[in-house]
């Protein structure tokens, strides 16, 4: 069941289907809105606040979902970990709040808008156009599963975000390496 | 109202109004043991034994007014506490208090109150960030390094106990000790000699994780007034404050889940809500316990103790447990 169905039927507001539709659509808002706020919120520290509202709004999402272990590891994660992370960096590397200054880059403006629209454009007939293979669905949750499933018919992903890892790692060396020097 | 939404409500109320007396009647519980531990009476003028300062503490807090100092961060400083709050009652969701008293039992229970719990260090960050006061600031990056510094030995611990059980629901971990003590995983010497080191190490870690003496270096009173929560008056200290206590019950309730046998009785008698009542309350005492007997730590005692020694010994123990069992 998609949400646009659910608003084209028009199933009463208190009946499952409707309430369902409510819960989806409040997520995506709750998600939209943590992103508009991080991308334009004046100071830096609200901006992760941002961020942390859209990534609770995606975890809720991977819930509605039926994947209750992804919206766990979403929380766990990028709640958690992530922007706590990028949070205390703030704070250790910029005591003083700033407000952002200086002029914006080439693409602020309408342009940005016209390459928002057109890339979203773009996600859209792909997401619509592209026949969806429905895969096995793995068992709720369940640890055991989800690690056999990883080890064995997604290695390839598992091995790849590793590779991912240790980019950022790297990333982060050379970051701070080239730091001390200058 | 079909009945599911009537039990969704109930089970709501239930966890807001267990989590809401507990963490109200904590707060006169310490004072009493504070008095204890010290020679004196502690809260004894209002009611019998005192028993009615919560109350009279809760109305107070309530009437009084909020401040918000010129100069902090207005939405920051406001949303820090419900951030405090909301977490710990959310938590409650997951945690079984016997077989069947549950509000909903999730195959990933322990995931889903780590992850909760993960947001607390956001209330502390966002309090010390918002009250724009230094005082506020330190105690916010001390919180926040103490959090991940000890949130990673409890984690591998826990993964030790997953590994064990071969679950993440808290039901079947407490159904999986369920028999006598040595059935508990605090005793399971047989699947790794170290279990009770575990058990210390994860006692530890919940001490440092809910800010509690000795580790409570967010909120020295000495050196940092009262720490992230020095701007906040009114119910903004009270949900700070109601948070912690909340977050007590909540470590308690995991311990006692995970290594104590959750429901189950010592002696295999009489499994019930009654057993794991008394086994939190008793971790509780103990927590009060340590608080009023040793001094506050130092920030890098606290630091070095977790990075060097409770990282490596539930390493270590997290391989051994996955060697004996891969072995037996």
């Amino acid at each position: 069941m998609t949400p646009s169905s659910v608003v084209a039927a028009g199933p009463g507001l208190l009946t499952a289907d409707g309430l369902t539709g409510l819960i989806f659509l409040i997520m995506v808002a709750i998600t939209f809105i943590g992103g508009i706020i991080a991308c334009s919120a004046e100071r830096l520290i609200r901006a992760v606040a941002g961020l942390v509202v859209c990534f609770i709004g995606v975890a809720a999402l991977y819930y509605f979902l039926n994947s209750p272990f992804v919206a766990m590891m979403q929380m766990l994660i990028y709640v958690g970990a992530v922007s706590v992370t990028i949070a205390f960096a703030i704070m250790l590397a910029a005591p003083e709040e700033k407000k952002k200054h200086g002029p914006a880059g080439p693409l602020a403006g309408p342009l940005g808008f016209i390459t928002a629209g057109l890339c979203s454009i773009g996600m859209i007939v792909l997401a619509l156009k592209t026949e969806f293979i429905s895969l096995p669905k793995v068992n709720m949750g369940s640890v055991e599963t989800i690690g056999i499933q990883l080890l064995t018919d997604y290695s390839m992903v598992f091995e790849l975000v590793s590779v991912v890892l240790l980019i950022a790692i790297l990333g982060s060396l050379v970051i701070a390496r080239g730091g001390r020097h200058k | 109202m079909s009945l599911t939404l009537i039990n969704v409500l109930f089970a709501v109320v239930a966890a807001i109004g267990f989590a809401a007396l507990n963490a109200a009647y904590l707060v006169w519980c310490e004072r009493k043991g504070a008095g204890f531990f010290q020679r004196r009476p502690g809260p004894m003028e209002n009611g019998p034994w005192g028993l009615l300062q919560p109350p009279v503490d809760g109305i107070k807090l309530m009437t009084k007014q909020l401040v918000i100092p010129g100069g902090v961060d207005k939405a920051l400083f406001m949303v820090a506490p419900v951030l405090a709050m909301f977490p710990a009652i959310m938590s409650f969701v997951t945690i079984p208090f016997s077989e069947n008293i549950v509000a909903q039992n999730m195959n990933i229970g322990v995931l889903m109150i780590f992850a909760f719990a993960s947001m607390g260090s956001m209330a502390i960050l966002f309090a010390g960030w918002g009250s724009r006061n230094k005082y506020a600031l330190m105690s916010s990056v001390r919180g926040v390094s103490q959090a991940i510094a000890y949130e990673v030995p409890m984690l591998i611990t826990v993964i030790t106990i997953v590994m064990i059980t071969g679950s993440m629901d808290l039901r079947a971990i407490a159904l999986d000790q369920s028999g006598g003590f040595w059935q508990w995983n605090i005793l399971a010497l047989t699947k790794s000699p170290l279990m009770p080191v575990s058990f210390l190490i994860f006692f530890v870690c919940t001490l440092a994780e809910t800010n509690r003496a000795p580790f409570d270096l967010g909120e020295a009173e000495s050196e940092l007034v009262a720490g992230f929560h020095t701007e906040y008056s009114s119910m903004g200290f009270g949900l700070f404050f109601m948070g912690e206590y909340a977050n007590i019950v909540i470590g308690s309730c995991l311990t006692t889940l995970l290594f104590l046998g959750g429901w189950g009785c010592p002696f295999g008698l009489f499994p019930g809500v009654w057993w794991f009542l008394l086994k939190i309350y008793l971790l509780i005492f103990t927590f009060i316990w340590i608080r009023w007997t040793f001094p506050r730590t130092t920030i890098y005692g606290l630091l070095n103790l977790s990075w060097k020694i409770l990282i490596p010994f539930s390493l270590f123990n997290l391989l051994l447990t996955a060697g004996l069992l891969k072995v037996f």
